[in-house]
């Protein structure tokens, strides 16, 4: 049993996705309930697996026992360990949430967006855990048309959004796959491990540069790194409600993991050209980072703002993977676990205010703290942690970013973090004073009750990302430390 | 310099094919103002990287890799896999495919058009209409 | 079984305490009667008081309270180290807590103001943040709680929830949030450069350690966030814009939490990181006390001008802040311990000064210094008060803040810095001549002013803490060691920052 954990945590969710839609025309809410049990099972697993990572190293799982190279294998080291608790945890919290969104009347219709979730998640885990660069594209592919199907559940922009996001996102894996193809030509395999091997070896430097041109921009679109996120802000702003936080919290984040593996682990620092990839990524970064704040600060739609503030802080993400060095990437990590619950517990929070008022508008928040406390101390919590403000999770990812960059003597980055954090506190600030501060707007109340502010599955998401900024926070050299077991000897 | 570029061509040409092949569909993405066009370019996009997956296998003494008996050694084959690695490609792109054509049906029928100008302007549209309700109420 | 008791958690429960009461009223706040929700405050900070002031003997006895408590960041700890500097800032805060808290409650009451809830949890977030401050063994410890200070002000600048107040509110934030920030990026380049974090009396940069130009910048990167908040012009505009707020919080502001932590905050860059040689040898330390020096005059002459009582007092304070840099700046024994004391006696000072103001508004709502002709009769104790706290600000002997000024005077002869001296002088001088004038308009004879017919004194809750910060603000003036053995302990900070020089 114990043995087969990693590719029990894929499988769980796949399966009640594909069953979901059958148990759901058996019972109304058999397959929902079905969903959530797997997801809640896949997050215990990957507990017990982190644990088992932590004491007893990486682990190797070959997939039907074909052994690598030739046949699939899954990698988890403590890197993807931790990773996979977060995000599993992430996609329960998402599916409890989003049954306070479905169309009642319309069981098949929440069945199926269930399902869509549920592969989603598949997808997302898949893609962190896999070993093997061409099972890599299968699960992208996976996650990408689950998501296509999500956003365009958001009404009729979101049919729109999501055609554009299926060309572009097309593209990209168009171009991953050209990437693989031109790296499988010169080395025979596509196991992440052996291919590391061969193209260590040296003289495929050509090779290596021509996939990477390829891989870059595909991995760049897909976690919507400037300036490739053109599809990003409409697509996240007009997803399905209830599957937003898990789609703006940790899509972007699984690709940045690919690019990570694609930049350090297959191609290693040794690679001719990594100088400058990195630079390049670095100008990418810093330019996605004040060009993503500045555009948040014109939005008045609550969804565009945090989506446009994804694009700034996707770009933190790909900055501690430019500076390169092990403690910066920890920060990278360390951030990409912190913004999964910041941006996923901001969006349960937009969630919750439109389940309880019906609007986005952030010009229509005066003093709705009054009903609804829980959720705006959740979304000043994540607010100070995206700006920055210690002890949440947002400071220390970017105490070891800057940290990173002062040993490598990139003073810019550190010059780029400080502004970048003050934009940021420019456009969030703004909300906290329209939560708090501004008159108060007559605001029709959708859901009403004595006791709570909100039903319970509204606030249980928004209760545990508030403890996992909080908690990741002050905790943060728990998970450093896991992290740095992989990292180590990786960085520069 | 003809041979040169004979060799070349004998050599990489079919490469390059693929590459112009995939070019196309990009810029057909790009430009097309029709959706269904965009749709098919990004079909050609695809076809264009399987091309190259199986060039990738292609070597021209060697057979399909079935066993016969006339060659034993693995060396007379061509590689299989690419071939393997296209299949899945293929089931990948007839699902987007699907997916982007029942989206299709989807903006046809909320929008009334397929056409790129037209949904801009219809969303435009729909944009003031929703902020003139917004300050009346 | 932890001894949760032992002398080395105190630091520990005294910030814990306030946490738990903001918390506990955020929370509750509004399903409590306000007698709950103000008894939560009191206990707290009456408990807070005792946690605080257990530790003084063993201060004073030399013993180093030190707790590690766990890793905060790769290769440092969460810790508390109590020495004597922290411990003046802390007996100041948690002293002024209580009385500041009794004085809300019968201020809020008075003035029949809503928020209550979150006022007074964003007040005990201060206290918590302010108390963290002082017992910081390291620099990102300190970083912490000197960014949950600057969150924390923000709900109590922003109270009246107006638009002047929203103003307000933004420019504190753009003054702290940004030196905050820059203030980040320098801790960064010390640790990267230095390897470690903990206060050092006298300092862990040595000279050499970073090229000179380098070296200004840092320190200047460090220090700025300490002197946004303690109004060293010209970085001092959001201390007056914060005026709008409800009298206690600007007492609060103005006399206890954020003007002191950014003073502190100043010491421990000056004294603890860069100490003395290192910031003689950058420049910094002389550009800095030339910068207290341009404050301390200018303000005076713009606080003579506002008629606002509150604004005035603020400009009071600006000036009054930079004695304290100027004290840190000058770099001797004697000065420090001067500077350190300053923050027990500005605090007791100009909070009296506020609780008056605010008793004044509260009953007649007066603002204005002109509309307050004759009011001394109508509220003799209130403007009794008001007028030792004045002459104490001016420096006179037997007022605390004689004691203070007198010892970073010495410090200044001791360096041969004449001009420094003649600021000090000139400058209580000054005070005199913007304070002065409130006491004679409100005492003017044969003046009955028929507006104040029908007023007497402030409610209880407010008078008797202002009577007691008067008080004591002449006890400590004439046995500066009354009590808590503050000078004592300030004495003991200076002595330790130059003992490792001497």
């Amino acid at each position: 049993m114990t043995e087969n954990i990693p590719v029990l945590i894929i499988l769980l969710p796949l399966c009640s996705a594909l069953l979901c839609l059958a148990l759901t025309a058996a019972g109304k809410n058999l397959g929902i309930i079905f969903v959530k049990i797997s997801c809640l099972a896949s997050f215990m697993l990957s507990c017990i697996q982190l644990q088992m990572v932590v004491t007893g190293g990486t682990i190797h799982y070959a997939i039907g026992n074909y052994a690598a190279p030739f046949g699939i294998e899954l990698v988890i080291d403590s890197l993807n360990a931790v990773l996979l608790v977060c995000f599993s945890l992430i996609g329960f919290l998402t599916l409890i949430f989003a049954d306070n969104f479905g169309d009642r009347k319309r069981p098949m219709l929440v069945g199926g967006a269930c399902a869509e979730t549920a592969l989603l998640i598949t997808g997302l885990l898949g893609m962190t855990s896999t070993g093997d660069v061409f099972n890599l594209y299968v699960f992208l592919e996976i996650t990408s048309l689950s998501a296509y199907c999500l956003i365009s559940l958001g009404g009729s922009r979101g049919v729109v959004s999501a055609f554009r996001y299926m060309l572009v996102g097309t593209i990209a894996a168009t171009f991953y796959l050209l990437g693989i193809g031109v790296l499988y030509a010169v080395t025979g395999t596509l196991n992440m491990g052996d291919m590391k091997e061969i193209l260590s070896q040296g003289g495929h430097d050509d090779a290596m540069l021509t996939a990477m041109c390829f891989l870059i921009p595909a991995f760049g679109i897909k976690m919507a790194l400037f300036p490739f996120h053109g599809w990003q802000p409409s697509a996240y702003t007009h997803a399905e409600p209830g599957s937003r936080p898990l789609i703006t919290g940790v899509m972007g984040k699984v690709p940045a993991i690919a690019m990570f593996r694609f930049i350090y682990c297959i191609y290693g620092t040794d690679f001719r050209f990594v100088r400058i990839a990195l630079i390049i990524l670095g100008v990418f970064s810093v330019a996605g980072m004040l060009y993503g704040s500045l555009m948040a600060m014109g939005q008045t739609d609550l969804r565009k703002v945090l989506a446009y503030s994804s694009v700034a802080q996707m770009g933190y993400i790909s900055l501690g993977f430019a500076i390169g060095t092990p403690i910066a990437l920890a920060g990278a990590f360390l951030h990409m676990i912190g913004h999964a619950f910041m941006k996923g517990g901001l969006f349960f929070c937009t969630g919750a205010i439109r389940y309880k008022y019906g609007t986005t508008d952030i010009n229509d928040f005066g003093r709705i703290y009054k009903q609804m406390p829980l959720t705006c101390g959740l979304l000043t919590v994540a607010a100070l942690s995206m700006i920055g403000i210690p002890p949440t999770a947002g400071f220390f990812s970017k105490w070891y970013l800057a940290l990173g960059a002062a040993g490598q003597q990139d003073w810019i980055y550190i010059a780029v973090l400080v502004i970048s954090s003050l934009l940021n506190a420019v456009y969030f600030f703004r909300l906290i004073e329209k939560v708090f501060i501004r008159q108060s707007s007559e605001l029709k109340m959708r859901w009403k009750s004595e006791a709570l502010e909100l039903p319970v599955s509204v606030i249980l998401p928004i209760v545990v990302c508030f403890v996992a900024i909080l908690g990741i926070g002050l905790f943060n050299v728990r998970i450093v430390d896991i992290l740095l077991m992989t990292l180590e000897g990786v960085g520069l | 310099m003809m041979t040169t570029i004979n060799a070349f061509l004998a050599a990489k040409g079919i490469y390059m094919l693929t590459l112009a092949l995939l070019a196309l569909g990009v810029a057909g993405i790009i430009v097309c103002n029709n959706y269904m066009k965009k749709l098919i370019c990004m079909n050609v996009m695809q076809v264009a990287v399987i091309f190259f997956f199986l060039c990738l296998g292609q070597k021209s003494p060697g057979t399909i890799p079935v066993a016969v008996d006339t060659a034993v050694k693995a060396s007379e084959y061509i590689n299989p896999l690419p071939h393997g690695l296209m299949l899945t490609a293929i089931v990948v792109s007839l699902g987007t495919t699907g997916v982007g054509l029942s989206l299709l049906l989807r903006i046809r029928e909320k929008y009334g058009t397929i056409e790129e100008d037209d949904l801009l302007r219809r969303e435009e549209l729909m944009t003031r209409k929703k902020k003139d309700g917004g300050d009346r109420n | 079984m932890i001894n949760l008791m032992a002398l080395e958690y105190r630091p520990l429960i005294a910030v814990l305490i306030s946490l738990t009461a903001s918390g506990l009223i955020y929370v509750l706040g509004e399903h409590i009667r306000p007698n709950a929700r103000e008894g939560i405050t009191l206990t707290a900070a009456v408990l807070k008081i005792a946690a605080v002031y257990s530790m003084i003997p063993a201060v004073l006895a030399g013993k180093t309270i030190k707790l590690e408590l766990f890793s905060i960041v790769k290769g440092v700890s969460f810790a508390f180290n109590v020495d004597p500097a922290g411990m003046v800032f802390a007996c100041v805060a948690s002293t002024l807590w209580i009385l500041t808290s009794i004085y809300s409650i019968g201020y809020m009451r008075g003035h029949g103001e809503k928020n209550q809830t979150g006022y007074y949890a964003a007040f005990a977030m201060c206290l918590c943040a302010a108390t963290g401050l002082c017992f910081a063994a390291n620099l990102i410890t300190f970083f912490i709680f000197f960014e949950v200070l600057t969150v924390a002000t923000y709900p109590l600048v922003v109270h009246y929830r107006d638009a002047e107040g929203t103003v307000s509110g933004r420019k504190y934030l753009a003054y702290t949030l940004i030196s905050g920030q820059i203030f980040f990026a320098g801790i960064v380049i010390i640790y990267a450069t230095a390897g470690t974090m903990d206060f050092v009396p006298g300092g862990f940069i040595k000279e050499g350690m970073l090229p000179m130009p380098w070296a200004l910048i840092v320190f200047f990167m460090m220090v700025g966030a300490g002197i946004v908040k303690a109004g060293v012009m010209p970085l001092h505009s959001w201390l007056p814009a914060a005026m709008v707020a409800p009298t206690p919080v600007s007492a609060l502001l103005h006399a206890v939490a954020v003007v002191k932590a950014g003073a502190f905050c100043t010491l421990r860059v000056v004294l603890y990181v860069f100490g003395p040689e290192a910031a003689k040898a950058c420049h910094g330390a002389d550009i800095l006390a030339w910068m207290a020096v341009f404050t301390i005059i200018v303000s005076s002459f713009i606080a003579m001008r506002k008629y606002n009582l509150k604004a005035r007092l603020a400009f009071s304070t600006v000036g009054q802040l930079s004695y304290i840099i100027l004290g840190i700046c000058i770099l001797t024994p004697y000065s420090t311990a001067g500077a350190l004391y300053h923050i027990v006696a500005h605090a007791f000072m100009k909070i009296t000064l506020f609780m008056a103001a605010g008793a004044i508004f509260v009953t007649t709502h007066k603002k204005d210094i002109r509309e307050m002709v004759g009011i001394g009769r109508r509220m003799p104790v209130t403007m009794m008060a008001f007028t030792a706290a004045s002459i104490g600000i001016a420096g006179f002997p037997f007022f605390v803040g004689f004691v203070s000024k007198a010892n970073i005077i010495m410090g200044a002869v001791a360096m041969g810095k004449p001009v420094f001296v003649a600021t000090l002088i000139a400058s209580a001088l000054l005070a005199l001549t913007y304070l002065m004038p409130v006491v004679f308009i409100a005492f003017k004879k044969n003046v009955d002013n028929p507006d104040f017919a029908e007023y007497g004194e402030a409610s209880y809750a407010m008078l008797i803490p202002l009577v007691i910060t008067a008080v004591i603000s002449i006890i400590l003036g004439i046995a500066p060691n009354a009590g808590l053995h503050l000078f004592d302990l300030s004495l003991m900070a200076g002595n330790q920052i130059f003992t490792p020089l001497m």
